[in-house]
């Protein structure tokens, strides 16, 4: 359970993230936190991840204060994938993800045959691990994004923050990639929020929603409740129609703007 | 792995072998077999010049090349190294002081001051990085910017301190900037290589940070990498190394610069193979670079820092190129 209340996080000299507070959010379920360009979704998973320093509130994992402990043991139980793909240098995919999980384990790393079995594992519960061998620098920007995803399933985090882990990758990837979260998430019980985009996915994948508006939380809840065509216009500034759609997929038709750009 | 040290090894016989004064193989074995039982001034020779001269080659190889190692990873740039972002060059100010004025630290004996200023340029330099890194937020393109500002500075300080010091003091002050292993006592050899066998395990230490580092700041920092301790740690490790190296044999180039280049290619950028690689790269590089420039002219040695940027400059413009041209 993820309980966020009352968080301020400033990114440089602004705050950007301001007095969010959210239902908590349950194990096994993923949720999408949408919403327009520069309205924090970014930042406020960095406050999460503990890349930002949140200046007011709680967060609360479980029964863990996240904002109280040191960042070794929060990259542990938080898994954040940033949204710049991992760079392409000359490493394997397997040395990529167990690097991952001998950094967070320190000293404490149990023995490397062990190790590598895991990164075997995970590789191929993920679907890549004919690319195990193969150099990230050789990889396509999808290949990448999936060993990326391997990188944060490497420590069993309970906790899994994708910020447009989308962005770089073909409708394939896409569709894939989501599928895999959704499944992750479900096995692993882990809280998951992913910062997405497509709102027709939204509406037909994600658990919950979280709309963020100027940095604050505009709206919460299941995704018809919140992709509605007055909030659509509210905080996109766009005349919207959200359709039932054929064979009961949803669909959000933008017919045009409600206001001029800001 | 193994052979890379075999290969370093080689290129210090390489080394002993040759020398001004012409001596054959087997008198050589003579003189290290039995060294009271041979000609006395051959002895010298091979036990006083050549053999710390050898062994100096491959400690500062060994240096550079694991400082250069670390620094491409923390500045995430191709084209760092000690050289490059001016570390170099602060020593060599710091030389300059010594020779031409004097100056240095009081404690310092006249024999230890040009080495004590030079290590304190370097160590100055290092510390002026690291604030940068510090003020920027960690914006390495910023650090490397300012590293090349740095540069560019401290060769006009030197450039100056030349334009008005004695023709005597000049002498020494333009050998020293060319680099070379004249200087190498048995005391600064075990001064290097103890720096190096103190730091190697130190490093080793930070191999996984450094490895996860080089999947970018983000990734590093999301899988709970202290990126800014990392990166103080390993510019620590870099200005020990590169001071202690151009400390006692003056400025050699590229070898910094090109061993980690070496390294990546033959063992990718695990940092538990990719550190020691490039140190083995650098101490066979310059061991090479030695043996070369006593041959290259015969009956003379062409100071080293001249063979390693003649080296060096084609292997840049090569890598510099590629990189273009990939892009």
């Amino acid at each position: 359970m993820l309980a966020v209340h009352d968080l301020c996080v400033d990114y440089g000299r602004h705050t950007v993230v301001r007095n969010f507070s959210a239902r908590p959010l349950q194990p096994g379920t993923l949720t999408a936190l949408i919403g327009p360009n520069g309205s924090g979704k970014s930042t406020l998973l960095r406050g999460l991840a503990g890349l930002l320093r949140p200046r007011c509130g709680q967060v609360r994992l479980h029964d863990v204060d996240l904002l109280a402990i040191g960042p070794a043991r929060r990259a542990r139980l938080a898994g954040y994938l940033p949204q710049i793909l991992p760079a392409a240098v000359r490493l394997r995919v397997f040395e990529a993800v167990l690097v991952a999980g001998a950094v967070a384990e320190g000293s404490r790393a149990p023995a490397m045959s062990a190790q590598l079995g895991r990164v075997e594992q995970l590789l191929m519960h993920l679907g890549i691990e004919h690319l195990a061998p193969r150099y990230l620098d050789e990889l396509s920007g999808g290949q990448r994004q999936m060993v990326a995803v391997a990188q944060a399933l490497m420590r069993d985090p309970v906790l899994l923050l994708l910020d447009e882990p989308f962005a770089a990758l073909d409708l394939n990837y896409q569709a894939h990639l989501l599928h895999l979260l959704r499944r992750e998430t479900r096995e692993r019980l882990l809280v998951t929020v992913v910062v997405m985009h497509d709102l027709a996915w939204v509406l037909r994948e994600a658990d919950h929603v979280w709309l963020m508006h100027e940095g604050a939380l505009f709206a919460e809840g299941t995704p018809a409740e919140v992709i509605t065509a007055a909030h659509l216009a509210a905080v996109y500034g766009v005349e919207a129609h959200v359709d039932a759609g054929q064979q009961g997929w949803p669909q959000v038709i933008v017919r045009g703007l409600s206001r001029p750009l800001t | 792995m193994l052979l890379l040290v075999m290969a370093a090894l080689a290129s210090a016989v390489l080394d002993v072998l040759a020398g001004p004064s012409a001596m054959s193989a087997s008198e050589l074995f003579g003189v290290l077999r039995a060294p009271d039982a041979s000609d006395p001034v051959a002895t010298l020779i091979v036990w006083e010049i050549r053999l710390p001269q050898a062994v100096m080659a491959l400690a500062v190889g060994y240096a550079l090349g694991l400082a250069g190692a670390e620094m491409q990873t923390i500045l995430n740039n191709p084209l760092a190294s000690p050289f490059t972002l001016g570390v170099s060059s602060a020593a060599a100010l710091g030389a300059a002081l010594a020779m031409v004025f004097g100056l240095g630290l009081p404690f310092a004996s006249t024999q230890w001051l040009t080495v004590g200023n030079a290590f304190v340029g370097a160590l100055l330099c290092a510390g002026l990085l690291d604030l940068a890194a510090r003020w920027s937020a960690a914006r390495t393109v910023n650090v490397i910017l300012f590293g090349i500002a740095l540069v560019f500075s401290l060769n006009a300080l030197v450039s100056l301190i030349q334009f008005i010091a004695s023709a005597e003091a000049l002498q020494g002050l333009v050998f020293w900037t060319l680099g070379s292993l004249e200087r190498a006592s048995w005391l600064a050899v075990a001064l290097v290589a103890g720096a190096c066998l103190l730091i190697t395990p130190w490093s080793l230490r930070s191999a996984w940070s450094l490895t996860a580092l080089r999947m970018g700041e983000e990734h590093a920092a999301a899988l709970g990498v202290d990126v800014a301790r990392v990166r103080q740690g390993a510019l620590l490790r870099i200005s020990l190394l590169a001071a202690v190296a151009v400390a006692f044999t003056g400025v050699i180039g590229f070898v910094g610069l090109v061993a980690p280049h070496i390294a990546r290619r033959w063992f990718g950028e695990d940092h538990r193979a990719y550190l020691p690689g490039s140190a083995l790269v650098g101490a066979t590089l310059l061991g090479l670079a030695t043996w070369v420039s006593k041959t290259l002219v015969p009956g003379m040695v062409v100071p080293i820092g001249i063979v390693t940027s003649l080296v060096g400059v084609p292997f840049f413009l090569a890598v510099v190129f590629r990189r273009s041209s990939g892009s």
